[in-house]
């Protein structure tokens, strides 16, 4: 605004009111503000007209444009499988043991595998796959039920103990405190820290092989060997997934452990399987 | 622009003001809130949806009593993010026995709708007990207690009969059974066709491995069906929404 447009103060009107001497000027709105305002309004208009906006009997107006929050997403899932849908349709064709062999489908993999264990699997597994007390750590080579790529595939598409899946792998340890005298119970577990290479009393583990033979033999093998077909861990190497201390041994053979990992073939794709699988397989520890 | 110095007449009048300012702010509130009670596609229609059972009703309120909500959402929202990590957006009809609802207003810690069925229950009573036991970076309190703090099953049926007020369709047959339906849904062993029979897809198992009945039972059978009971292949998304 130029200056001679702009008026003294003096001669702008006042309000009328005065409060111990002071006076009111009644001055108009800024021009910028109410143009600002009226601006919003026919914003707000066109906005109604091209949105879904007013309720009527039996929905909202759907609005000149057709949004739908819900439709957008779709769009925005679908664009993403066109995208990948080549070297998707390439990873589920090729057999696990070939996808090695692909660069483009190594990098696709261990990337999508690799974001696919962080959401799905690290609350478990841990972050870095290193496992915890009750949770196999997936880095190293011992396996409970096969480390190799299709045993992978299969336990995380079906899971382990999961009742919610048919085709899961089931084993279940009898708790030996039902049948067993805390004396054996005592031997056994020296027996295993001895089988194990930690330090043991000899003169309790000393008839121990015997009841080992009738009792444990069957699943965890003659020599403590373990059993993939059981998910029956190897008790001779000192990797223990409860813990190798003697309190943790008396509770595992009194009480049992039923580790259950959820089935994931009805939360994740199959393509999704694939590549979590050889991100798996490759951490190290893949037979 | 004259009309608007009658404004004025308004503005000097402060009973006046207030009462026009009502009738404004209700005319708002009208077209807002009140189709949401008559429209149709406001609540999806699929199959699926029960009211919680007796046991996962006691979890519900321990979680709203230990301020769950606080730090957890229940609300998956139509984003690409969200969809990838959590799973299918909530419906809104997954809230339509919720008294009241847990959708949240903040994430502290994860989003918890589609919880059910992602972990073991062994996950849960470790995690619920110290969560560092297996997320190591977690802040998460630990909520032990629940493993000693017994639940009595004769105060399912109040709990089912406050919520049958509040609309949830609990039937005669249901509150009648409250007690002994939160009872069985611990025991494999029990006679618990009938309660699975009165609220499908209700998961029947010891949750907390303990031989009583634990709020830790409650909790995790409660976290064990987040986001479970619906029928995906039965929902159709409206164009509209």
């Amino acid at each position: 605004m130029s200056k001679k447009h702009k008026m003294a103060d003096e001669d702008y009107p006042t309000t009328g009111h005065e409060w111990d001497g002071i006076r009111e000027y009644d001055k108009p709105m800024p021009r910028w503000w109410l143009w600002t305002f009226f601006a919003t309004i026919i914003f707000s208009l066109a906005y109604v007209i091209a949105y879904p906006a007013v309720p009527l009997i039996k929905g909202a107006t759907p609005g000149l444009l057709g949004y739908s929050s819900r439709a957008q997403l779709q769009r925005s899932l679908d664009s993403v499988a066109l995208e990948n849908a080549e070297i998707e349709q390439l990873l589920l064709a090729t057999p696990l043991e070939n996808i090695a062999k692909n660069p483009s489908l190594v990098r696709y993999a261990s990337a999508g595998g690799g974001a696919v264990f962080r959401t799905y699997c690290a609350q478990c597994h841990g972050a870095g796959a290193q496992g915890a007390t009750g949770y196999p750590n997936l880095q190293d080579d011992d396996w409970l039920w096969g480390g190799d790529l299709a045993a992978l595939e299969q336990t995380i598409q079906h899971g382990i103990r999961s009742d919610a899946d048919e085709d899961t792998r089931y084993s279940e340890m009898p708790k030996f405190g039902e049948f067993l005298e805390e004396a054996q119970i005592e031997q056994l577990v020296e027996y295993l820290r001895q089988i194990s290479g930690q330090d043991y009393l000899a003169e309790t583990s000393a008839n121990a092989e015997v009841l080992f033979a009738d009792n444990c033999a069957a699943c965890h093998g003659q020599n403590g060997e373990g059993n993939h077909e059981q998910g029956a861990p190897n008790l001779k190497d000192a990797l223990w997934l409860y813990g190798g201390d003697r309190d943790a041994l008396r509770h595992s053979i009194a009480n049992a452990r039923f580790g259950v990992m959820p089935a994931w073939n009805t939360r994740i794709t199959p393509a999704q399987i694939r590549q979590v699988t050889f991100y798996v397989h490759q951490l190290g520890g893949g037979e | 622009m004259s009309f608007l110095k009658h404004h004025k007449k308004i503005e000097t009048r402060a009973t006046l003001l207030l009462v026009l300012s009502l009738v404004v702010v209700s005319i708002g509130g009208i077209v807002e809130i009140a189709p949401l009670f008559y429209l149709e596609n406001t609540i999806e229609k699929v199959k699926g949806m029960r009211p919680y059972s007796p046991l996962e009703l006691a979890g519900r309120n321990i979680y709203i009593r230990e301020g769950c909500y606080t730090c957890h959402s229940q609300m998956i929202r139509p984003l690409r993010d969200e969809v990838e990590r959590y799973g299918h957006y909530s419906l809104a009809v997954e809230s339509v026995y919720d008294h009241p609802f847990q959708w949240g207003s903040k994430r502290t810690g994860p989003d918890l709708a589609r919880v059910g069925g992602r972990y073991s229950d062994e996950w849960h009573v470790d995690h619920l007990i110290n969560p560092r036991a297996v997320v190591p970076e977690s802040i998460m309190p630990n909520y032990a207690f629940l493993m000693d703090t017994k639940i009595k099953p004769e105060t399912a049926r109040p709990l089912l009969l406050a919520n049958a007020r509040v609309g949830v369709p609990y039937s005669a047959d249901m509150l009648e059974h409250a007690a002994a339906d939160l009872k069985v849904q611990v025991d494999i062993d029990g006679d618990w066709e009938e309660m699975v029979a009165r609220y499908p897809k209700a998961q029947v198992r010891n949750f907390d491995g303990q031989p009583q009945i634990t709020e830790m039972d409650a909790l995790v059978a409660y976290l064990q069906m987040l986001g479970t009971l619906v029928d995906f292949s039965t929902f159709k998304p409206d164009a509209s929404r």
